[in-house]
């Protein structure tokens, strides 16, 4: 245990109150008078309600903040270093070939329906998580080529798969693998939705009214916390509510009034009416792979390499950041977002450089026309960029790039499709470059999407890129495995595979009197740790 | 009396068939699939195994031919089974039954008010014999049209609730809750009411008859109250019945803006992830309460103006 309170903090804190009282004390804040205090409710505004209370089966950031709470994991992952802790599992060893993972658990954890947490629900756990379907992609694709589990002896679980999945360790630590009572398991995926399922995290499902709220209440006789956490045992606070406000204005303007204490998804619009207020901003980049144009390496405009490259320097990405993105974000410097484990500061090769793409596209042959855009052989440079609506920022972003992809002369057309024709344009590769992101706290998503041996959505044509993807995938090495987790980005930024664009930043925007609201390594939050005073 | 029952009956199975068949044939045009857009809930690139999709569309039945799947959706809607949401996995009618009655306490909220503040506005404006003030009044039900109920909503909420901070700006709690949305919704629905009773009212001022009250000695407040208004308000109880749909298509930008749960609510929600079956189900519902309401409002008629079942149907509104 870290010591909770040293002097310079308390003074800071002090400091911190006596501004918050003087900012904004017509608003019934009472400032910090003291160290942490057990009580209260903590209420959280959400944009929306996945209408799922499995979260396995949830992939939306507004309801794993509510679900991340009720389960705990085998591992926890420290959002400083990366690197994976003990939490359920005290300790764990990985077989040389990555393909075979032993956790020892501890001994007294218990779901809140009683049952012990023990080997066979790890087992339970595991198997049921791999047959949910669509809606579970995440943990699914977590346990590709599961083999099984092995009970070992109760508090011993082997996990073993078909290949190397090295990932898995990380794995282990997210909300998707949170483990889930034997009961819960047995159920069917719907109504594992429907009912909710039974976790051993800090807090218990105490009510669910669709699109409205969930409601969370403290787990008594909690003991098993995350070796990450400042305070053992219980959580602080007596109950969560996590209210669905859909509005962006009302949410912030609810904060301001005192109706809820933090609010999820603040944007750039918001920043200054909530600082004005006297309100927290958190803000932390998503980990993972960065917003990008996702480029169609087999349509013949980006078969040429010269195209490709031209596009990765002539974007400024600076320029995007302070107009369109929260505070704080900050430019793709690699695919990966620089929270990530093992990412690799590319920014020499990302830099803003105007002329030479221009030069780059005149060496290629790509020549000016009347109208400034370029062409070679009767092909005009231009393509269209498929995009969803999942984001505020995502059309000011891509007008933006148009803007700057003209001033070189390329032309770009925007084409917004349907949420629900993600699938089904990556299946059929019907797009020219692809804009999104993904968030994922482990470096392995690179093979997931470059990957030529897997769904290969980009269509890459297969090279080195492979066999270094492949080769990570099968590293327990931790120094081994960041060495070729940083060839494969230098090999996917070098040949400009992608043209990475700005990381996605989670912001939040919290009451002074609540205290350690943290992001936890994926960027969403942890909330054992927080008080209200 | 029965034939004219019989056959109100019978145009209202057939307004919900067509809503039943326009809804599920416009649902079948989107692009995009409903396994899909479950599976695009996390909103990121990472790519789906086809396989596992291909087996929920056959668990949905969405690998049948399109006509298949209407057929079988209809013959079971017919018997009072809408399935389940695709979404969420719960039976229809359990959603809709849960999120009615929320939606229920804001329309009948707003159509009081609407009704309470129409009738009065349209009353006072064609009484005052103050030129100006019902130039004035008259003017007001043509802006209250005009403004969208979104723009009202948050005007109320950054004044009554973030501002004063007498009501709250989200939720479904209690009476408190319910105020600023009621208020929200009942404004475009009390200027529609006003304008067409003020005209009604003006027009029957004009008949015979209210001379005749005149010149037998009744007082202006009398021949308005008891002779004008009773004859106008056969126009303005029609409006009545049609508002209902707009109450109910208006709920669904008022719970949304004041985070209610609600029948509107569950349907953006639905439409967004092409939830088939629990849109079907929603609209179906909402046809026949509007077929229900039409059908209550005609049946009123004849207590107000016993001429209609003589001639067996309604008067022009």
């Amino acid at each position: 245990m870290r010591p909770r309170w040293s002097p310079g903090a308390a003074a800071a804190a002090l400091a911190t109150a006596a501004l918050a009282l003087s900012a904004c004390g017509s608003s019934g804040d009472t400032g910090a008078t003291g160290g942490p205090r057990s009580g209260g409710t903590l209420t959280f505004a959400v944009g929306s309600d996945a209408g799922c209370l499995d979260p396995q089966q949830v992939g939306s950031n507004d309801t794993i903040y509510s679900l991340r709470q009720v389960v705990d994991s085998l591992t926890d992952q420290d959002p400083a270093t990366g690197t994976i802790v003990p939490w359920l599992a005290e300790k764990w060893e990985i077989s040389a070939d990555a393909r075979t993972f032993t956790f020892h658990l501890r001994s007294g954890a218990t779901f809140s329906d009683g049952t012990p947490v023990n080997a066979q629900a790890v087992k339970d756990t595991f198997d049921a998580a791999t047959k949910l379907g669509p809606k579970a992609a995440l943990a699914v694709g977590y346990l590709s080529g599961y083999a099984g589990t092995k009970v070992v002896d109760d508090s011993t679980a082997e996990v073993s798969f078909i290949q190397s999945n090295a990932q898995f360790l990380q794995a282990s630590s997210t909300f998707s693998l949170g483990l889930v009572s034997s009961a819960s398991a047995n159920k069917a995926p719907d109504q594992r939705c429907t009912e909710g399922i039974v976790g051993s995290g800090p807090f218990m499902l105490d009510k669910y009214v669709p699109n409205q709220s969930i409601t969370l209440s403290r787990r008594s006789g909690y003991r098993w916390g995350s070796s990450l956490w400042k305070k053992s045992g219980e959580a602080y606070l007596d109950k969560l509510v996590f209210t669905v406000i859909a509005e962006a204005g009302v949410r912030s303007g609810s904060l301001q009034s005192g109706q809820v204490d933090a609010i999820g998804a603040v944007g750039l619009a918001d920043e200054s009416a909530l600082k004005a207020g006297g309100m927290r901003l958190q803000t932390r980049a998503n980990p993972g792979v960065v917003f990008n144009l996702g480029l169609n390496n087999s349509r013949p405009l980006f078969k040429d390499a010269a195209v490709r490259r031209a596009l990765q320097v002539a974007i400024d990405r600076q320029q995007i950041v302070e107009t369109i993105f929260p505070t704080g974000s900050k430019p793709a410097t690699s695919v990966l977002a620089h929270t990530t484990p093992s990412y690799s500061d590319l920014y020499a090769t990302l830099a803003f450089d105007a002329a030479k793409a221009k030069s780059l596209l005149d060496a290629a042959g790509w020549v000016p026309g009347a109208d400034g855009i370029r062409a070679k052989g009767g092909t005009r440079l231009s393509f269209a960029i498929t995009w969803f609506a999942n984001a505020a920022t995502n059309q000011p972003t891509l007008e933006l790039i148009q803007q700057q992809l003209k001033a070189v002369g390329v032309e770009v057309t925007l084409k917004q499709l349907q949420i629900a024709q993600i699938t089904q344009v990556q299946q059929s590769g019907d797009f020219d470059a692809l804009w999104g992101n993904l968030t994922r706290a482990d470096p392995d998503i690179l093979r997931t999407l470059y990957s030529t041996q897997l769904a290969n959505p980009y269509r890459l044509a297969p090279s080195d890129l492979d066999r270094v993807l492949t080769d990570q995938a099968a590293t327990t090495d931790a120094t081994k495995r960041q060495e070729l987790v940083k060839q494969a980005q230098d090999l996917i930024v070098s040949n400009a595979y992608v043209v990475p664009v700005v990381e996605l930043t989670t912001e939040l925007g919290v009451r002074r009197n609540v205290h350690d609201l943290t992001f936890e390594a994926s960027s969403r939050i942890q909330l054992h740790d927080t008080w209200k005073s | 009396m029965r034939r004219y029952v019989l056959r109100r009956l019978a145009q209202a199975v057939a307004v919900l068939w067509a809503a039943y068949t326009v809804s599920f044939l416009v649902l079948d045009l989107l692009p995009g699939d409903p396994v899909s857009a479950m599976a695009g809930g996390g909103l990121d690139q990472a790519p789906l195994d086809p396989a596992v999709l291909a087996r929920m569309r056959h668990e949905y039945g969405f690998d049948q031919p399109v006509w298949l799947q209407y057929l079988e959706y209809l013959g079971r809607a017919a018997r009072g089974d809408f399935g389940h949401s695709v979404a969420t996995g719960r039976p229809v009618t359990t959603v809709i039954a849960e999120a009615l009655p929320p939606t229920l306490a804001l329309t009948a909220a707003a159509l009081l008010l609407a009704v309470v503040f129409g009738a009065g506005l349209a009353s006072y404006a064609t009484y005052t014999p103050r030129r100006w003030l019902r130039q004035a009044l008259l003017s007001l039900p043509g802006l209250g049209v005009s403004l969208p109920t979104f723009w009202v909503g948050l005007i109320l909420v950054q004044l009554l609730s973030f501002r004063l901070r007498l009501l709250p700006a989200f939720g479904n709690d209690g009476l408190r809750g319910l105020v600023l949305p009621a208020l929200t919704l009942a404004v475009p629905t009390s200027a529609l009411i006003a304008q067409v009773l003020a005209k009604s009212l003006l027009t029957a001022l004009d008949e015979p008859y209210v001379e005749t009250a005149r010149a037998k000695g009744a007082g202006p407040a009398r021949i308005h109250l008891r002779h004008a208004l009773r004859n106008a308000a056969l126009p303005a109880l029609t409006v009545v019945g049609l508002v209902v749909g707009n109450l109910l298509a208006g709920s669904v930008v008022v719970e949304s803006v004041f985070s209610r749960n609600g029948l509107g609510r569950a349907t953006v929600n639905a439409v967004t992830v092409q939830d088939i079956p629990l849109v079907q189900g929603v609209v179906v519902f909402g046809a026949a309460a509007f077929v229900l309401v039409n059908l209550a409002v005609d049946l009123i008629y004849p207590l107000l103006d016993p001429r209609i079942v003589a001639a067996g149907r309604r008067s022009p509104a």
